[in-house]
């Protein structure tokens, strides 16, 4: 460029939150209206796993992911009480340096004996999981081959690892194996899918996909983080459920749902797997897990071994809210109960800003979420249930949304 | 493959997407004229690749904005 720099085109402003404008007035319109925050809820106490107090008022819970109810569970709750005790509030390291102590061997050997696998690696999230296992193993010039409906944790780690990234169309296996077929030969392959897709709440066809991309040479990842405690003859998850668990080349999950604390892991049955605590950064550069967490994860894993009764139960509470909703007109993610999340489609962010509204005002949570969370731009009102929801607590539930729906127009 | 004859291929399978009806040039942009969201573009991509048997992937998407940069990443592709 010869032309001198008066000539040329006015800068912005320079300020780099320009960039967010967008989401600055799609905000203030929505508070504008007078509706209550729905990313702002304050839970001041938490009477159970399925009652809290938020915003002043006794609401039920039905959008914490908290699918066994393990939170309260009296032995998870002294485990962690004497790990306190025992091992002080936090470890302050790095699992590969100080930060590895006898609770987050422990929690290992429940993640092994659990999934009956070879290797356990826990991260200090589920999102670090994600970013760890895919960013470390998909590097330049692998190809990672994903769903376009993936979790953001999964999308990240694609990024950071630099692999070439091709989505497909949500769960379509005809669109998944065009794009196996077009990879390079000899280049590396990775295919992660996930169990459960947490916005609609719809399951993958794994049993066909994994064998298409095992039949293309491809390594297979499935997020479990949905159906782990709950999907599956042992709660291992949907590849479990599908019979398929021993085709799965890395399992991810987390201890934010279904185990009722906080932490994420992979587990594999891979030769060379624990190479991966001396490559993963999220693994490496980080803190590790307050021993705390990781003795109710291992105390809340094993008994989530032995909890077919509350699975029962909680496939109960999902039928029949599926049920119930459907009866009573509302559009809803899927046909019929594939997990437990049940989405409820809002006709636009307003309306379903409204309609969340009115059901916390009825004394109920769910959650609200919106672009770019969501597939094709919808706003939903997605709803989990919990195992410890009573009969009784989905009734009322069903009648809340009934009021609450109608009372906005929805229905 | 004849930059030509795929920048005419391209166009026979864009003419669905373009619902404004653009003339479409090879200075043509997808987000800023054909003001396409992130799943237009998807479902484009999607057809593109089936078209032409390649792999067009999210790292390689990022450096195509315009229409002639595509049909230049296509031509390359299809060697």
């Amino acid at each position: 460029m010869t032309e001198p720099a008066t000539t040329q085109a006015p800068v912005a402003s320079g300020d780099l939150f320009d960039k967010f404008d967008g989401i600055i007035e799609t905000r203030r319109a929505l508070l504008a209206t007078g509706v209550e925050d729905p990313f702002n809820l304050v839970m001041e106490k938490v009477l159970s796993p399925t009652v809290a107090m938020c915003n002043g008022r006794e609401t039920i819970l039905l959008g914490t992911y908290n699918y066994m109810g393990m939170t309260f569970d009296p032995d998870v709750i002294a485990a962690g009480k004497k790990a306190l005790d025992e091992f002080g509030s936090g470890t302050t390291g790095s699992r590969v340096l100080n930060g590895t102590y006898a609770g987050h061997r422990a929690v290992e050997d429940a993640l092994r004996d659990f999934y009956g696998m070879e290797h356990a690696m826990v991260f200090s999230t589920g999102y670090q999981a994600n970013l760890g296992i895919i960013s470390t193993m998909a590097g330049k010039g692998d190809y990672v081959v994903l769903d376009i409906d993936s979790h953001a944790s999964i999308w990240d780690g694609c990024k950071m690892g630099d692999a070439e990234v091709v989505p497909f169309k949500h769960n379509d296996i005809d669109a998944m194996e065009k794009r196996l077929r077009r990879i390079p030969e000899g280049a590396g392959k990775l295919v992660v899918l996930e169990g459960v897709y947490s916005m609609l709440g719809d399951i993958a066809p794994l049993k066909e996909m994994i064998a298409i991309a095992k039949s293309y040479g491809a390594m297979v990842l499935v997020d479990e983080a949905h159906s782990m405690g709950f999907i599956g003859p042992n709660g291992r998850g949907v590849a479990e459920d599908q019979g398929v668990l021993d085709q799965v080349d890395f399992v991810i999950g987390t201890f934010s749902k279904s185990v009722g604390t906080v932490g994420g892991f992979c587990v594999s049955n891979h030769p060379k797997f624990e190479i991966l605590r001396l490559v993963c950064r999220p693994y490496v550069f980080t803190a590790s897990l307050p021993p705390s967490v990781v003795h109710t994860a291992a105390t809340s894993i094993r008994k989530l071994m032995h909890a077919g009764d509350k699975r029962a139960h909680l496939w109960e509470n999902s039928r029949t809210l599926h049920a119930g909703l459907t009866e009573r007109g509302f559009k809803l993610g899927t046909q019929t109960p594939q997990s437990a999340i049940i989405s409820v489609i809002m006709p636009d962010l307003e309306r379903g800003a409204a309609m969340w509204e009115a059901l916390l005002h009825e004394g109920l949570y769910v959650n609200l979420a919106r672009p770019p969370a969501t597939p094709a731009g919808m706003t939903l009102l997605r709803c989990s249930l919990c195992a410890e929801h009573s009969a009784d607590q989905v009734q009322t539930i069903i009648g809340m949304f009934e009021r609450a729906g109608k009372a906005t127009g929805i229905i | 493959m004849d930059r030509a004859d795929t920048s005419a291929r391209i166009a026979s399978v864009l003419a669905p997407f373009n619902k404004k009806g653009i003339t479409v040039t090879d200075g043509t942009s997808f987000a800023g004229d054909l003001e396409w969201d992130s799943l237009t573009v998807m479902d484009f991509v999607a057809a593109i690749e089936d078209e032409f048997d390649i792999i067009i992937s999210m790292n390689q998407q990022a450096e195509i904005e315009t229409f002639g940069q595509l049909v230049d990443a296509v031509t390359k592709l299809k060697g």
